[in-house]
Parts: C-alpha cells; structure tokens; sequence
C-alpha cells in the first residue's frame, strides 16, 4: 500500500521531548532524548531490545515517570498534570500495546465497550454499539464481536487491540512493536492497517519497532534509539546511510533474520 | 555486539546479604502499607464501581456456596460425631447441641469459611490480577483512563470484605443442618428442641464478635490476593507464584488474626 502524502504540519509539534532521562536502578536506558513529532506523522522508533523503545512510549502517556527532562504532548507538560487533568489526556492518545493486552474475561464487543462507556457519558445503547461496529468495520473483523479473546489468532488480538483504542477517536496513536511474533502477511496487514489510521484518522503516530520492514513500510520518519539518545534521524535511505557499525549490523541482522 | 547498559546488580550484589534481605523486607512492608492505605483513600471516592462490586460479590459469594454447603454440613457431622464420645463418658449428650453451636458460630464456621474462600477465591484473584498484570491489561485499563486500582482492586476487596461474613451466616446454617440430622439419628433430639437448645447456648457477644471477624478475614483474603496479583513478577511463573502465595499468605494471616480475635473477645467476656 503506497503511503499516504502531504499529511504532515510541520509548523505543529504534538510530542515534545527535551533531555528525558530514565534509569532503573544501575540500568541507564535513556540518557537525554531529545525529540519532536509533527501532526500527522508517522515517527518510527527503531532500536535493539532492551534499548527503551517501550519505556519512552510509556513516558509519554504517563505510565512511567522521568528521572529528569520534559514531555510535552498536545501543549501539556505530562509530568506536571494532575491525576484528572492525565486522564484527560490520555482519551486522546491511543496506545497499542505488544501483548495487545485485551481484556480476556470480556467478549471483543464488551473490550471495545469498555474505555466508551466509562469515558463518554450519556451514550445510548445505539450509539454505543454504532461505535464498536464502526470500530470493527475500521480493522476488518466485524465477525469477531460475540467472540473471546482466546479465540482470536495473534494477528487478530493486535487489529482488535488498535480498534479499542480507535474507539475514542485519539489524536495521537503509539504502537509497541506492532508486528513482533507475527508472520509476514499478517504483518503487512497490519502496517496497512497503521497508514489506514494515519489516513482516514488524520492521527500522529509513534510506532515502536524493530522489524525494519514496517518501518519501511509505515514510518513517514525514522528515528533510531542508540545508547540511550536519538542519535540518527529522517528517512529511512537516511538513517542507514552510515558506516556506524551499530546501525549496520542492526539493518544486516534484520534482513538475514 | 557489547550490550550499552548496565546491570543493574552491579551495586547491590557489594552489599552483605543480610543488609540486603532487610532491605528487600522493608521495602515490601512499605509497598503493603501503601497498598493498603490507598484502599482506604479509593473507596471512599468518587466514581464509585457499584456494577463491578455487585459482579465480583456474585463471584465470590455464589459461585463459593457449593464448596462452602459441603464442607459447614460435613463440619457439623463431623464435629457432632466427634464430640459425642467425650461428653457421653459424663452422660452429658443432651449437652451437644450447645456444644456444637458455640463451636461453630464461635470459631468453626468463620474459620471454615475464610480458609476455603483462601483457598478459592484468593488463589483466584491473585492468579487472574497476575495474569492481568502480565499481559498488560493493567496498562491497558490505566491508558484508557480508568482507575485500575478502583476498578480491580476496591470492587474484589469490598466484595470479599461483605462474602465472607455473608457465607459465615450461611456456613453456620449448613453446619447446624448437619448436626442436626446427626443428633436427630443417634440421640432422637426433635427439631424444636434441637434449636432451642443450640440458640439459648450462643450469645450477641459469639454472634456479633463472629461477623466482625469474618469481615477482618474477607478483607484479608482480598487484600492479600490483590496484592500478589497486583505485584506478580513477569511471565506465567509470576502468576502461579501470585496464585499459590495468595492462598499461603491468606491463609496464614487468617490464623493469626483468629488468634488476636480470641484474646479481643476473651477479655470482652471478662469485662
């Protein structure tokens, strides 16, 4: 699928980050991340595991707290906002998680229900379901509504989880590692799936990844997490046009893989 | 290639051990304090999780009567059979429903009842919280701006908080159904009698000092498996450890509490 053009607002940064650090106990992970995403862009940030892909996408909506340094997202400074005020924020950033984390004692329908109706009040039932059906239609599983997560296939789970947080309609969309353990078709299903978002949403996206396929794939730009800082940035043909030794053997490692 | 980071243990492995379980032994007392002090903040505001709270009662108290009907009728039998022989040495059989009944509604039934609610029920919300944690729909709930302590954790500690002392009152029933058919069959006692005897031996004292403690057990047995489930490490491992240390450490806590219970009502009476 041919990536959608002339999207971005440059002239807007939705996610600022300035000198963000964040260890756990000895382990150094980030060590000054500066970073800024544009509206309507797809921001790939690749990297070894272990490096911080996660954690950083964890800084951003909260679920972690800095050592040191800013985030900035939709002009709120994140660590600075009360619970409420957090909250708040975060109806408006979706974040598609790698276990793809659905709720596995709901049916599909009552996990696509369930941020709907504790965050939008006076929802009648019509509305409620009008939204999950549209939610499904969005990632091509309407079949699945009455159904389990168990009994959803990996690739399934994933659309599943990125419809319930399409649900509230967010502004910004983080993936943590969309594609891991999945196989190459369905993985392609779901970097289409990403630029559909990105497309008819009109939303941000931060994709954590380290299959450089979807970053190919997905990533309007790349963004390359090396010994706790961004240390190459741009296109893709940009950010492997080196001879740094790290990225090469990222990039060699991946294809033979 | 050379990993970039640290280990984390480099600093810790230079300190002696003992220096470090102590630590590891203040930092989980700090982590449990907290943990249970911020119950006490959430349940008392707003929103409140009533649906959540009504369903997880249904699922701790309901789905434990079978269990809880089984073991209270054969306590009865049991207890009521085993009795007999001592208190028939002295001619005293007539005695046993009075027996019986400040066995049971005293220690019996609440014990009975918290330690297979431990057992059942706090193996299973350690296992399902830990399996929630690992999974990462604790996340997942907290991204999507719900409270995921009030949501799991105050809606499963508030329902076994009111099960418990709910199942104690039916488990006493139970249990004096079944001495009832025991002492009917050997000694010919009516049902009327049977009753009058088993009710004229209690006091508001057994009765009131036997809920109050079955509502300190059901918090327990909440608490306890919140708290493993809501810590379990990574993995499956962590959820079969949060699972089997709900029930270890409930259960535990159970005697323990039943102990200060006793001395507490003992010097009640004495007042």
């Amino acid at each position: 699928m041919k990536k959608p053009e002339g999207h971005i607002d440059h002239n807007n940064v939705v996610i600022s980050i300035r000198g963000l650090r964040k260890s756990f106990g000895d382990l150094h992970v980030l060590r000054g991340v500066d970073l800024d995403v544009y509206q309507g862009e797809n921001l790939v940030v690749l990297g070894r595991s272990g490096t911080g892909k996660s954690v950083l996408i964890k800084l951003i909506v909260g679920l972690l707290r800095p050592d040191a340094g800013t985030i900035n997202v939709l002009g709120q400074d994140v660590d600075t906002l009360t619970v409420k005020e957090l909250d708040q924020l975060r109806l408006k950033v979706g974040f598609s998680f790698q276990s793809s984390a659905l709720y596995d004692s709901m049916t599909i329908r009552e996990n696509l229900e369930f941020p709907l109706v504790r965050n939008v009040r006076n929802l009648s039932r019509q509305e409620i379901n009008r939204a999950v059906e549209e939610s499904l239609e969005d990632v091509g599983l309407s079949q699945t509504i009455n159904q389990m997560p168990s009994e959803l296939s990996g690739g399934q789970r994933k659309r599943i989880g990125i419809a319930r947080t399409l649900i509230l309609k967010p502004d910004i969309m983080l993936y943590d590692e969309p594609t891991a353990g999945l196989d190459p078709i369905t993985s392609n299903d779901i970097n289409n799936l990403i630029n559909e978002v990105q497309e008819r949403h009109r939303a941000t996206s931060i994709i954590i990844t380290h299959d450089l396929t979807c970053a190919k794939e997905t990533g309007d730009r790349l963004a390359m997490l090396l010994d706790g800082r961004f240390e190459r940035q741009g296109t893709f043909d940009e950010v492997f046009a080196t001879n740094d030794e790290r990225v090469q053997q990222f990039y060699h490692y991946n294809f033979i893989e | 290639m050379e990993s970039t980071t640290t280990k984390p243990d480099e600093a810790a492995t230079e300190k002696p051990v003992v220096t470090r379980r102590l630590d590891r032994v203040f930092l989980e007392l700090y982590n449990v304090a907290a943990f249970v002090s911020r119950f006490f903040k959430e349940v008392l505001m707003p929103p409140y999780e009533g649906k959540e709270i009504i369903r997880q009662f249904f699922e701790v108290g309901y789905k434990s009567l079978g269990l809880i009907s089984l073991t209270g009728f054969i306590t009865g039998i049991v207890f009521t059979n085993q009795s007999r022989p001592s208190l028939a040495e002295f001619g005293a059989t007539s005695w046993l429903p009075s027996l019986i009944a400040i066995a049971i509604v005293r220690a019996l039934a609440p014990l009975v009842t918290a330690l297979i609610a431990s057992g059942k029920v706090g193996s299973n919300i350690g296992a399902e919280l830990g399996s929630m944690k690992v999974t990462e729909q604790i996340d997942a709930m907290e991204v999507s701006a719900t409270n995921p302590y009030k949501f799991l954790v105050v809606s499963r500690v508030l329902a076994t908080t009111f099960a418990i002392p709910t199942l104690t009152m039916y488990t006493i029933f139970v249990a004096m159904v079944g001495a009832f058919i025991n002492v009917n069959a050997n000694e010919a006692t009516s049902f009327p009698a049977f009753i009058e005897q088993f009710f004229g031996a209690i006091t508001y004292l057994d009765v009131f000092s036997s809920v109050i403690k079955s509502f300190v057990f059901g918090f327990t047995i909440g608490m306890v498996g919140c708290y493993k489930g809501y810590h379990s490490s990574k993995g499956t491992e962590g959820v079969g450890k949060a699972a089997n240390s709900s029930v270890v450490t409930s259960m535990f806590l159970v005697f323990i509490e039943e102990l200060l219970a006793l001395q507490i009502v003992a010097a009640l009476r004495a007042v």
